[in-house]
């Protein structure tokens, strides 16, 4: 009996234990499958793509490829980046849905619109 | 229109709109430089290749100023890699003008990224130059991440609001406009309610004779909204200005040279110091224009500016670094 015992607190170790390592190996593999920045381009004074619909959670990144700097401001100011220069970007995580239009406030004739869903 | 010399445009000032045809032919002398004198209402034209013998009758003026634009300090992309040396070839331009300037208006973007260097390694350079006094409006370059705070420390002073001011010199009224902040999306240039409140009480004393220069970074007058070459409200700062016989409007940002009469204003762009822009339309966008190393000098720039007492005008001389 004794050693039933055992064995069986040795199991519900093993599957404390297994749950546990269940629990890391989900949240590894949250951090493995995490999906890559959406791109948006900065090119030519203009967003591209111009407007684009993505699930809540996703960071969505812009790069500058002009010769000049660029920035992104949203209308309430909550998405703002630093004014990026050539080659540099700037990546923003939308954790609310919404729809989120937004521009360069140095060059406010460039806009774009983000869904977030 | 016998004995008109070649290359002169006549702008009807009781034509309504842009003469299209003069327009586009101002165009399309953008960076080899132009000189324009209004006379009794009626602005000439020349190109600066049919300059000889006019150019001494029209620097003896009461008194004479230069405009710069757009130095770009810290820029270093292939459009050109030392805008310090185009500057400085600027100020030496200048200081070879048979009568010394009696002051400089710079019309923005002094700076490429509003960095502390940038301002400083300006004006360091602008020390060298014979017209000691400048008087600077922001371009939107300038006001980087601290919506122009750095600038007002620096240049406003005696400034209102975001920068903007006035001074009279010898009998003319000068008004330094600022419309590079709390741009608007989807907008253009803008002046704001709070300056144009100020600009309409600044002027409101002047009799109807003073000559008004007034000076801003983005254009007052719409070049290329589609490129964003305009400034929402400026209609109704030139509004104000309606009564006065004389009014020259300077700005800098397109990066050429371009002219335009309406009624009693004349309208000039400035060429940069640093790197030309296409002109409006011809490029998907208004990015710095790479041009062969040899022809860089050609369409960068400064502008004489000439005041004759009692002429009703101001000669208007571009001429490019070369």
């Amino acid at each position: 009996m004794k050693g039933t015992i055992l064995r069986l607190g040795f199991a519900g170790l093993v599957i404390v234990a297994l749950m546990m390592a269940g629990r890391a190996s989900s949240s590894g593999a949250t951090a493995a499958d995490e999906k890559p920045a959406t791109e948006i381009k900065i090119d030519n004074f203009s967003f591209s793509p111009n407007a684009i619909t993505v699930p809540v959670g996703s960071t969505v990144r812009w790069t500058n490829h002009d010769d000049v700097p660029h920035n992104v401001v949203n209308e309430d100011k909550s998405v703002k980046s630093k004014t990026m220069d050539t080659d540099e970007n700037f990546s923003y995580t939308f954790t609310k849905p919404g729809t989120y239009t937004y521009y360069c406030s140095i060059h406010p004739r460039m806009t774009g619109k983000i869904v977030v869903q | 229109m016998a004995g008109k010399p070649k290359d002169e445009i006549l702008h009807d000032h009781n034509h309504d709109g842009i003469d299209r045809r003069g327009f586009l032919k101002c165009m399309a002398w953008a960076g080899t430089g132009a000189l324009c004198i209004m006379q009794g209402g009626v602005l000439k034209s020349y190109s600066l290749s049919a300059l000889s013998g006019l150019k001494e009758q029209h620097t003896k003026g009461e008194f004479s100023f230069v405009q710069i634009s757009d130095s770009h300090m810290g820029f270093n992309k292939p459009a050109n890699t030392d805008v310090a040396a185009t500057l400085k070839a600027a100020i030496d331009k200048i200081n070879a003008l048979p009568a010394p300037p009696s002051f400089m208006l710079h019309t923005g973007d002094i700076t490429h990224l509003a960095k502390p260097e940038e301002f400083d390694a300006c004006e360091q350079l602008l020390k060298g130059a014979s017209a000691k006094d400048v008087f600077y409006v922001p371009g939107e370059h300038d006001v980087l991440g601290d919506d122009g705070k750095q600038y007002l420390e620096r240049y406003g002073k005696n400034a209102k609001g975001a920068g903007w001011y006035s001074f009279e010199q010898k009998g003319v009224h000068f008004i330094g406009l600022v419309n590079v902040v709390n741009l608007k999306a989807g907008g253009l240039g803008n002046l704001g309610k709070e300056q144009l409140e100020w600009m309409e009480q600044d002027v409101k004393h002047l009799s109807k004779s003073t000559p008004i220069v007034v000076f801003a970074h983005i254009p007052l007058w719409s070049v290329y909204p589609e490129w964003g070459w305009g400034t929402d409200d400026s209609a109704q700062a030139l509004s104000y200005l309606k009564k006065f016989g004389s009014v020259t409007v300077l700005n800098g940002h397109i990066h050429q040279t371009m002219q335009k009469v309406e009624g009693n204003v004349t309208f000039h762009t400035a060429a940069s110091t640093a790197f030309p822009q296409p002109k409006p339309g011809s490029a998907p966008s208004p990015g710095p224009m790479k041009v062969p190393a040899e022809q860089l000098r050609s369409v960068l720039g400064i502008r004489d500016v000439n005041y004759v007492p009692g002429k009703h005008a101001l000669g208007v001389t571009d001429s490019t670094l070369e």
